[in-house]
């Protein structure tokens, strides 16, 4: 699309570019206010803050569901993943079934749509149960067969609505490491909102928070760590200093 | 540390094993419904005891066994024919010809109604009062104007069973079309799937558990539609509801409690027949009572 990318290719290309966006509902409620982001490719970027300050209104507007009232919202990625705040399976179709689902909708040859589900469950750890209901699965596996539903698209940009909120500590972790590995593989461009403070510098190479209403960002981290990380650096005097920071910009935008 | 390989085994195993369906429901008895059913028929001989000897009146309550014969033989206990057993099961058949043919007809039209409404708010503000109509007025009340309009014969009878069984079709459709949540929807939107699409892929399927709801609930009062259809059509080729009126005038105690048991089983079948349909159709991923 744009000029510059198809000219120099090595150049980091940015996919999403928001300037001073806006957005009033109808309502009158003002959800954000001038909120300034960009995430480049090979980015992988999270957002924290409290309930209600706009974030996931964010990943509404960057995916189209929503569009801003003012300001500049440019994405131009052409192949966006949405992970929801829930699993969203079809209970009624298989894994295999559902993970096919996005190609079948964009009108996939079978072979094709098979091939690409196949890659994408495997790559998510869930070869094996691809003839298995959602209800038959545990809401890890099932935030899994979400992931891999969104792979089959090969996304440049990929977004996630908080999801991993809903699950237990260990798996969210387990979640976590496996994202991590993704994103150090496929070097897609991520946007991450999320509650959790760890969880954003964890997997994150740049974490910005947001305060509200209206919404709009306070304070922009860059993440040192290098990728692929180990899990053990969240044990780390680094890591626990940068968690810090991140937490006192939180409360005092929260203030 | 275990090799992917070894990772991927495991979890199928794990797979498999929660495949496997639970068997763990107790071990069904057999003997307390036996039991209630044999008071139940001592009951019905002691009150049919007291119709015949006290009251004299046999043909209010009769005796089980003469209801039994109404049904299964073709002569009374005296050898008398009758030709009771042959009108029955005619009637039978015609019975269950309106009842279907009524219900198929609510079942397109049910449904074809609540997918319409389904496309748009204004739609279902205009058009679902309607249902509402259809099933708040007595249709006992339209039942003259039907017999005036459409003739006395199985077309009114066919209509008036559709009247009768359409409304859970609608409502249970339209319920079931609007039950998906919203980030379903958005996840067709997002990839630029039409409203068809959502439709077929999405909208029917996630509705087919409360399709098939009031499928069986429609199922049931077809049959109810028929009979009362047929009682107040009396042209025509009688079925149940006929039979029921001619032999309550007639007096003709077991005859009548014959008509009334078949009748009462072709609706337990038909119910737990669409039951079934739709635990095979969807039970699969729906616990479908």
């Amino acid at each position: 699309m744009s000029t510059l990318t198809t000219a120099e290719p090595a150049v980091r290309s940015t996919l999403l570019d928001f300037r001073d966006v806006d957005l009033v509902f109808p309502d009158g409620t003002a959800a954000l206010g001038g909120v300034d982001l960009t995430v480049d490719r090979g980015e992988f970027v999270s957002i924290v803050g409290p309930s209600g300050c706009g974030k996931s209104t964010l990943l509404r507007i960057a995916s189209g569901l929503e569009s801003a009232s003012g300001g500049a919202a440019d994405v131009s990625a052409s192949r966006i993943g949405y992970v929801f705040q829930d699993a969203t399976l079809l209970p009624w179709r298989s894994v295999q079934g559902n993970v096919e689902l996005l190609a079948e909708l964009h009108r996939a040859g079978k072979a094709d749509r098979a091939a690409k589900a196949a890659a994408a469950i495997g790559l998510v750890g869930l070869t094996g149960f691809e003839k298995h209901l959602p209800k038959q699965l545990s809401g890890g596996m099932k935030m899994r067969v979400s992931l891999a539903r969104s792979l089959t698209l090969d996304p440049e940009l990929f977004l996630f609505d908080e999801p991993f909120g809903a699950l237990d500590e260990i798996t969210r972790e387990r979640l976590n490491d496996e994202l991590l590995r993704l994103f150090a593989e496929q070097r897609f461009a991520g946007l991450f909102v999320t509650h959790s403070v760890s969880e954003a510098v964890y997997l994150s190479t740049k974490v910005v928070v947001m305060s509200g209403r209206p919404g709009s960002i306070v304070a922009r981290f860059d993440v040192p760590f290098p990728l692929p990380r180990d899990p053990d650096i969240r044990f780390t005097p680094e890591f626990a200093a940068l968690v810090g920071d991140v937490s006192h910009a939180l409360r005092e935008g929260h203030r | 540390m275990p090799t992917l390989q070894e990772t991927a085994a495991r979890r199928s195993t794990v797979a498999r094993s929660a495949l496997r369906p639970r068997r763990i429901r107790k071990r069904a008895s057999w003997w307390q419904p036996v039991a209630a059913f044999a008071v139940f028929v001592g009951l019905w001989y002691a009150v049919a005891a007291y119709y015949d000897q006290t009251v004299e009146l046999p043909y209010l309550v009769p005796y089980p066994h003469l209801v039994l014969q109404a049904i299964v033989h073709d002569t009374r206990p005296d050898g008398v024919p009758t030709g009771f057993n042959a009108e029955l099961w005619a009637a039978l058949g015609r019975t269950t010809v309106v009842s279907l043919v009524g219900l198929a007809a609510a079942i397109v039209l049910g449904v074809l109604w609540a997918t319409v409404m389904a496309q748009a708010k204004g739609l279902e503000k205009a058009l679902y009062p309607y249902a509402v109509v259809l099933q708040c007025v007595p249709i006992l009340a339209l039942v003259p104007l039907i017999g005036a309009l459409f003739g006395y014969a199985s077309l009114s009878r066919v209509i008036v069973t559709v009247m009768i069984a359409l409304f859970p079709m609608v409502s249970n459709t339209l319920f079931g079309l609007q039950s998906v949540d919203r980030a379903q929807r958005e996840l067709f939107e997002l990839q630029g799937a039409g409203r068809l699409t959502r439709l077929r892929k999405l909208q029917i399927p996630a509705a087919l558990p409360s399709i098939f709801v009031g499928l069986r609930t429609s199922a049931g009062l077809s049959v109810i539609g028929a009979i009362v259809g047929d009682q107040f059509f009396q042209r025509g080729d009688p079925g149940l509801g006929v039979l029921i009126q001619v032999t309550a005038s007639r007096l003709m105690g077991p005859e009548l409690y014959a008509t009334i048991i078949i009748a009462s089983l072709y609706g337990i079948a038909v119910f737990l027949a669409f039951g079934l349909i739709g635990r095979l159709a969807v039970g699969r991923w729906f616990d479908f009572s």
